[in-house]
């Protein structure tokens, strides 16, 4: 515990170095700010200029807009609730030995990843109903986003189950759990913490990605603002709330996302 | 091998016969025959990769022996690599672990629970203990460990020689016949070896029987009452430690622990 004086006092130059440091930090900080800000400053200024804000329009649509919101962030809970419970189950699949779960599992994943995300919202809106499944649209909607991250996040769940450590379920055997009361008790639950970033992150590309389930008539963000755009000619203008939005749900999500990241990790080794 | 039963050990508890383990091709234990009797604390020594920790794994089916048996407390069940997965077979397996508690190298504690949830999960999930009981259970068995004031606290809180401490007494809650060590010092940094050892120690003379597979030469000396040396799968030399570790018998042992103990 030599210190560079020599004594035990900590030297006045340490906190000045820190001092300093927290000084460009929190200078780097601000211009970063200021850059956005300027950016989005110089881009409204721009359409503002060229006459392409209406403020008389907004007063009268953007609350229409806006009320789609709320169906928007409907749809992505519903779905990613949805798509957490297929991704259980079909992780479960994936590494059964089971060859019926096995193969339902693997063909699902397959299937699912192999084709688009487009078609299969229009197969479940378009093409059901002449199987006489004639499904609401928001349903449908909900449904086919959740099928399709399902699909997606059962690979992600299934390489969090393995990647909890053989050991853990060694200990708990060892223990004389059942398999059934390992994977519940043991394996599960640190699974799912290591796979929170991945779900955090497909929830954010689930956010927009639900702009696709306009296109079956869902009057969520995006269909609102393509209809009121349209309608008056002011698609700029419509187009620009609708994204405005999706990015800010985005970034409310992320906080949150962060938050959650740094409590769970507080128990862990 | 005849060998002198000290005079505090009682009946046979554990009993292992004819176990052989394929690792492929690779023959890792050639016909193992081992029995263990009540209060004793057997030290099983041996250079790495002699097959030591294998035979441990062995004896609570952690791994499926290839050929033969093993019998805790009443309880037998044979190898059956063919059936390893079977219903039955794992039923009969898990009623082997209920009496043969296991601790491992890296603790193996589960992060997600605190020390006493780690404590008393297996008891109140598997056995059906209350939980008040259970609880009550976990406090003495932490006491004895000497970590009843950490309950509260998580694994990722405490350091490697608390956390076999805790392993320890996690495998006593469910009051198991025969604790099985593997190398349970291993992976502690060495001034943190002797809590433990001291732990297992204290357990040996207050008549917990073990089984030990262990580096610690000076523990196993101190502790055991009987050291059995493996070279190559299988049981080369066993006996008290004044005989197999002072005055080994044989020369396979002789050289591994001249090697070991530089002497």
């Amino acid at each position: 515990m030599t210190a560079a004086g020599g004594g035990s006092a900590r030297p006045v130059i340490l906190d000045q170095i820190d001092a300093s440091h927290r000084r460009a930090r929190r200078r780097f900080r601000a211009q970063v700010v200021a850059v956005w800000v300027g950016l989005i400053g110089a881009l409204f200024f721009a359409l503002w200029i060229t006459g392409q804000i209406d403020t008389d329009w907004m007063a009268e649509w953007a609350p229409f807009i806006l009320g789609g919101t709320s169906i928007t962030v409907l749809i992505c809970v519903a779905s990613i609730i949805l798509a957490s419970a297929l991704a259980v189950l079909g992780a479960l699949g994936r590494l059964s030995a089971n060859p019926i779960a096995n193969g339902v599992a693997s063909l699902y994943v397959s299937l699912v990843r192999g084709t688009p995300l487009l078609v299969q919202i229009l197969f479940v809106y378009l093409a059901l109903p002449q199987m006489g499944i004639t499904l609401d649209a928001l349903l449908g909607g909900i449904l086919a986003l959740g099928f399709n991250y399902g699909a997606y996040m059962t690979e992600v769940f299934r390489a969090g189950i393995q990647a909890v450590p053989g050991g853990q379920s060694e200990a708990a055997q060892a223990l004389g759990m059942p398999e059934r009361l390992v994977f519940r008790r043991i394996v599960l639950p640190q699974a799912f913490r290591i796979v929170i970033p991945a779900v955090g992150n497909d929830f954010v590309a689930m956010i927009k990605d639900s702009a696709l389930v306009s296109l079956v008539a869902v009057q969520e963000l995006l269909w609102r603002a393509q209809r009121a755009g349209t309608s008056t000619f002011h698609t700029l203008q419509a187009f620009l709330i609708a994204a405005a939005v999706y990015w800010a749900l985005t970034i409310v999500f992320s906080f949150f996302q962060e938050r959650i990241e740094r409590l769970m990790a507080r128990g862990d080794r | 091998m005849t060998t002198s039963t000290p005079s505090h050990v009682g009946d046979v508890i554990v009993r292992a016969t004819g176990i052989e383990k394929y690792f492929g091709d690779n023959h890792v234990l050639r016909g193992i025959d081992l029995e263990v009797r009540q209060r004793e604390a057997v030290m099983i020594i041996g250079r790495s990769g002699s097959g030591k920790t294998t035979l441990l794994r062995c004896l609570n089916f952690l791994e499926e022996p290839t050929v033969g048996s093993v019998w805790v407390d009443g309880v037998e069940v044979h190898a059956d690599p063919l059936h390893a997965r079977d219903r039955a077979h794992q039923e009969q397996i898990r009623q082997i672990r209920l009496r043969a508690g296991m601790l491992f190298q890296e603790f193996n504690l589960f992060p997600h629970m605190s020390v006493l949830d780690n404590c008393i999960a297996a008891p109140v999930r598997v056995s059906g203990v209350p939980r008040a009981k259970a609880v009550e259970r976990a406090g003495y068995y932490l006491e004895v460990v000497g970590l009843a004031d950490r309950r509260g606290e998580y694994p990722s809180r405490l350091s490697g020689g608390q956390k076999q401490r805790v392993a320890i007494a996690r495998a006593l809650c469910m009051e198991p016949k025969v604790l099985l060590f593997d190398e349970p010092t291993s992976a502690l940094d060495p001034e943190l070896i002797g809590e433990v050892l001291r732990v297992m120690e204290d357990l040996a003379h207050s008549g917990t029987t073990m089984i030990v597979v262990t580096h610690e030469m000076h523990f196993a000396q101190e502790a055991a009452d009987r050291v059995v040396f493996m070279e190559e799968g299988r049981i080369v030399e066993e006996g008290p430690p004044e005989q197999v570790l002072d005055d080994p018998q044989h020369e396979a042992t002789n050289r591994f622990l001249r090697r070991f103990l530089d002497r």
